[in-house]
């Protein structure tokens, strides 16, 4: 039971209201539809209130507070727009805008830069404040496959710092220095590409102006598109088809599969396909990986096998797992994501079955995902002969390339995945929501191993969902099939965690050995693949549920509800792979990690 | 004011005084509440520069209820031209531990902190002298209180409680926002008594003479005597104890060298006033019926007519310009702002008029900086320019 909150009574601009102890300044006012402005404020995350742009005016003080920072309190009167207010946040703004280097025309955030937006609020027209970028050295960091950080358009709100603490309790991104000289930089002022950073992007995500943004590869697609000699094939995530729709035009958690299909179609790839195609396939991998440990720890008492095993389809959470917990890496399911397994199959399987030479095959798959940039760019992932994905877009890249082919989306029709890797399950489309690959695999899993449905109604494994930062689940085994009977009894223990803070408690029961996982899910951003880093911006936690909801009702409307009933998944294996772990996808599926350093 | 109150010196904080063991043993014999009125009654405010009641702090955090609190003893005396916690700490370190520990038995702590000024490392080894045979002494009267020596690592900000408890808690020293205070809310999230050196040892003085007696000294609302570490262009620079309430012209005809043209009272983050308000001026804490009285801890730079208040602006907006946390906007880019901005006017690359934009920014640091630090610099800022404009610009 909630304990009842005490009641304040309050006004805001001379509206009454009452709200619950506790309740900041920022919330009651916009339960009062009073819009605040705010800069360093973000609901993902602690209330700093080093802006101050939010601040207003309580009567009776003689300073101003942050609204976002100070509780509601009886009798108080708070003025949101007096002239001091006004006066000082046009004034605070003005200050920001005179370090920040505010080339706005030249700028990859320009037109979704919160700044940017501020200024044209409040019409800062004259700006006489000495500009300050010319005097400070400031650096440009390009050297990451998926970051760029540029220091003179940061604010210094530290929205960055806080979501790498906080949110992924990395600390890759972190204060430096003091008064003019603080910075927001890494360990040593190194690349972000040299140090212990997931690249998963949520820094990006949260940050409110343009100085951290995805290395964009835009026009290198626009240019393979344009070439004849090439044959453009294009991949989407799952996550992608519920987060698109918010850049163009349609509210959060609007699905927009077929429009995004037809718009891909418009921009003249050769061929669009699904990642939700190998989405299925990485469940059949992944799951006869898992049986194939299972069989080896606890049949054959193997040392060298080791549970529990996590999913290895978040690049995001491999790199860290490779920078924090480089004595686990065992633990990874050696299978690729979806993303590198259909690379390595366009370029082999798909390159044989249309008749094309793979290295005019040029690969580019659409990702809610930075840290995808990243592992494309992997030196390991060309095992098709070629590079297996030549350039990562982000949902929002995509959305840019729809704007500028002046493509009218909101009223496009639909269309479909063309054949060979587009179909897909309504298991391959969870994989977009955190503790969606668990169901997935625990809905295959299961029926291989018993001949019968999971048990849960209409197939919703509903523990394994939802939003808390880990959750538990088993399912007891029985009455397995003959070859499965050294399951029989067995209570397969899962474990599924979302966001980098998460999973290290994971990670860190596991090596504490209090917990005996068999099967873990792990997804580097919060609420999985939905809330990464590479999706629209803002992402807030009402957002997340939205695309989530959105994800499980694309999944129950699907025909197919189950990885291994996938026809081209059977066709695969009948044509090209042979069976599940075979030599073949040994060569083309799977992977091996790299320990890396902890800077 | 008036003006014709007398300067009168005090010497209570410095008398050798070798009974610290008698006085604690006699404090934690009384109860909590009488020591707290004693406080009360005394009209102690801090003596760091805020000027919070003393004893309304301690009643505060006694009355949170907490297993767990703290006391700390604010010594990261970073305000320029404040040298008087030093001295103390060497000369008598057992008044300021006695402070420390009785606080603890007030309020219910076990552990106090000393965070020592970062250059005050020459200190350590005789002050932890004094602790140990401190708690030698608190074991054998069975006072469970031990004190620790903090060492700061020389940021100016870390001297604002909040970031000193971002501090001592490993982090980088950047003030909260408030509330919560200290009193529910200070170091490692326990409620915390956060004193400075000063103040703790003025605490001895009141338990030891009484409440009176301490409170016959000064004016209205400035009650007690203070430390003054008095600087600049003056005959003799050192530390005093003089008597709040004192007027500014009294204390430049007792320190001035004859040529006075302004007095810094407070420090870099304190007020400037020019020679034309000495007389109006008074030294001690703001009330209704005091006039202008500026409050202080303790820092008095006097300026006579060869200095430039160009130079001693640029010089002040230096120190804040590197010394701002950098974290909120009015502070980090105000502080830049204004002393570029000052440096563009002398050159004549913006006109005079610039001087009161610069004006109004200071208006708005001091309603939306976040801490004090911020909050502060319009103070010298504005006098400085508005009493000595000719001076900012030919």
């Amino acid at each position: 039971m909630k304990k009842m909150a005490k009641k304040i009574k309050l006004s805001i601009n001379g509206i009454s209201l009452e709200v619950e102890q506790g309740t900041t300044i920022l919330e009651a006012a916009s339960h009062a539809g009073i819009i605040i402005p705010t800069l360093c404020y973000h609901k993902d995350l602690c209330i700093a209130g080093n802006c101050r742009v939010c601040v207003v005016e309580i009567a009776g003080q003689k300073r101003l507070s942050a609204a976002c920072a100070t509780p509601c309190e009886e009798e108080m009167e708070i003025l949101t727009n007096s002239m001091n207010v006004h006066n000082s946040r046009k004034q605070i703004i003005e200050l920001l805008l005179s370090e920040h280097n505010a080339d706005c025309t030249s700028c990859f955030k320009n037109g979704n830069c919160e700044l940017q937006k501020l200024a044209s609020d409040y019409k800062i027209l004259k700006q006489d404040f000495i500009r300050l970028v010319p005097f400070k050295n400031y650096t440009i960091d390009k050297y990451s496959p998926s970051i760029i950080k540029d220091d003179s358009k940061c604010i210094r709100c530290q929205r960055c710092v806080r979501t790498c603490a906080e949110l992924q309790g990395i600390n890759a991104l972190t204060v430096a220095y003091k008064g003019d000289q603080m910075k927001i930089t890494t360990f040593f002022e190194k690349p972000i590409n040299d140090v212990v950073c997931s690249t998963c992007g949520q820094c990006i995500n949260h940050c409110p102006t343009g100085a951290l943004v995805e290395k964009n590869y835009i026009e290198k697609v626009w240019d393979a598109i344009a070439d004849k000699s090439k044959h453009v094939v294009v991949q989407t995530a799952p996550a992608v088809r519920v987060g698109l729709g918010e850049e163009l035009g349609f509210g959060p958690g609007e699905r927009v599969t077929g429009k995004m299909v037809a718009a891909l179609k418009r921009l003249g790839f050769d061929a669009v396909m699904d990642t939700d195609f190998t989405a299925d396939l990485t469940i059949m991998e992944e799951g006869t990986e898992l049986l194939t440990r299972l069989k080896s720890v606890l049949v054959d008492h193997n040392p060298e096998v080791k549970l529990p095993m996590a999913t290895s389809c978040s690049p995001g959470w491999i790199k860290y797992i490779e920078h924090i917990f480089p004595d686990f890496l065992e633990h990874l399911s050696t299978c690729k994501s979806p993303q590198q397994m259909f690379g390595a199959l366009a370029k082999t399987y798909y390159a044989k079955a249309r008749n094309l030479a793979p290295e005019t095959i040029v690969s580019v798959s659409i990702m809610p995902c930075t840290a995808k940039k990243f592992e494309a760019a992997r030196p390991e992932m060309h095992d098709s002969g070629y590079r297996d994905v030549d350039y990562v877009l982000t949902t929002r890249e995509l959305a840019i390339m729809i704007k500028q082919a002046g493509i009218d989306f909101v009223n496009l029709e639909e269309s479909h995945f063309d054949r060979l890797m587009g179909e897909s399950t309504g298991a391959a489309v969870i994989f977009g929501a955190t503790g969606g690959v668990m169901e997935a695999a625990l809905r295959t899993v299961y029926e291989i191993v018993t001949g019968r449905e999971v048990p849960f109604e209409n197939l919703d494994i509903i523990p394994v969902r939802g939003m808390e930062g880990v959750r538990e689940a088993s399912i007891k085994i029985e009455n397995p099939l003959e070859e499965w009977a050294f399951l029989d009894g067995v209570e397969l223990k899962c474990a599924v965690a979302h966001g980098l803070v998460n999973a290290k408690k994971v990670m860190e029961s596991i090596r504490s050995g209090q917990s005996a996982y068999h099967f873990v899910e792990i997804m580097a951003c919060p609420g999985g693949c939905l809330g990464g880093g590479g999706q629209p911006i803002p992402t807030s936690p009402e957002i997340r549920r939205k695309r989530a909801e959105a994800i499980y009702a694309e999944d129950t409307g699907m025909p197919l509800r189950k990885s291994h009933q996938n026809p081209e998944i059977v066709k695969i294996y009948k044509d090209f792979l042979d069976h599940p772990n075979s030599e073949k996808s040994h060569h083309l599926l799977h992977t091996h990690y790299t320990a890396r350093e902890r800077f | 004011m008036t003006t014709s109150y007398q300067l009168k010196r005090a010497d209570f904080i410095f008398k050798y005084e070798n009974d610290w063991e008698e006085i604690l043993s006699k404090c934690i014999s009384r109860t909590p509440q009488e020591l707290i009125n004693d406080l009360i009654s005394s009209e102690l405010k801090g003596r760091g520069g805020a000027g919070f009641p003393t004893g309304l702090k301690w009643k505060l955090t006694a009355e949170v209820a907490g297993a767990t609190k703290y006391v700390i003893c604010n010594a990261d005396e970073g305000e320029p031209g404040t040298f008087k916690d030093r001295e103390i700490l060497s000369m008598v370190p057992y008044k300021v531990l006695t402070g420390m520990a009785v606080c603890g038995y007030v309020i219910g702590a076990k552990e106090g902190y000393i965070y020592l000024r970062g250059e005050y490392f020459f200190l350590q080894p005789e002050l932890n002298k004094a602790i140990c045979e401190f708690e030698y002494y608190c074991k054998a009267i069975n006072l469970d209180f031990t004190i620790r020596i903090f060492m700061g690592s020389g940021a100016y900000i870390c001297g604002e409680e909040t970031a000193l408890f971002e501090s001592m808690e490993g982090k980088r020293g950047e003030p909260r926002n408030k509330p919560p205070f200290p009193s529910n809310s200070g170091y490692m999230g326990k409620p915390t008594v956060i004193n400075n050196v000063e103040t703790l040892a003025h605490t001895y003085t009141i338990f030891k003479y009484g409440a009176k007696r301490f409170y016959d000294l000064g004016v209205q609302y400035s009650r007690g005597s203070k430390l003054f570490s008095v600087s600049g262009d003056t005959p003799k620079p050192g530390i005093y104890e003089l008597e709040l309430g004192m007027s500014l012209s009294d204390f430049v005809e007792e320190f001035g060298d004859g040529d006075t043209k302004a007095v810094q009272v407070g420090g870099a983050s304190g007020f400037l006033v020019p020679r034309k308000r000495f007389n109006e001026t008074a030294i001690g804490f703001q009330g209704k019926l005091t006039g202008i009285s500026l409050p202080t801890g303790g820092s008095m730079m006097l300026f006579n007519s060869s200095r430039s208040m160009f130079n001693v602006l640029d010089n002040y907006l230096e120190f804040f310009r590197e010394e701002s946390c950098g974290q909120c906007t009015p502070c980090r880019v105000g502080c830049q702002q204004l002393l570029k901005g000052i440096k563009a006017v002398k050159r004549g690359e913006k006109n005079a008029k610039y001087l009161d934009k610069l004006l109004r920014l200071t208006e708005t640091m001091k309603l939306t900086a976040k801490c004090g630090l911020g909050q502060s610099v319009a103070n010298s800022f504005s006098a400085i320019v508005e009493n000595f404009r000719e001076e900012m610009i030919y």
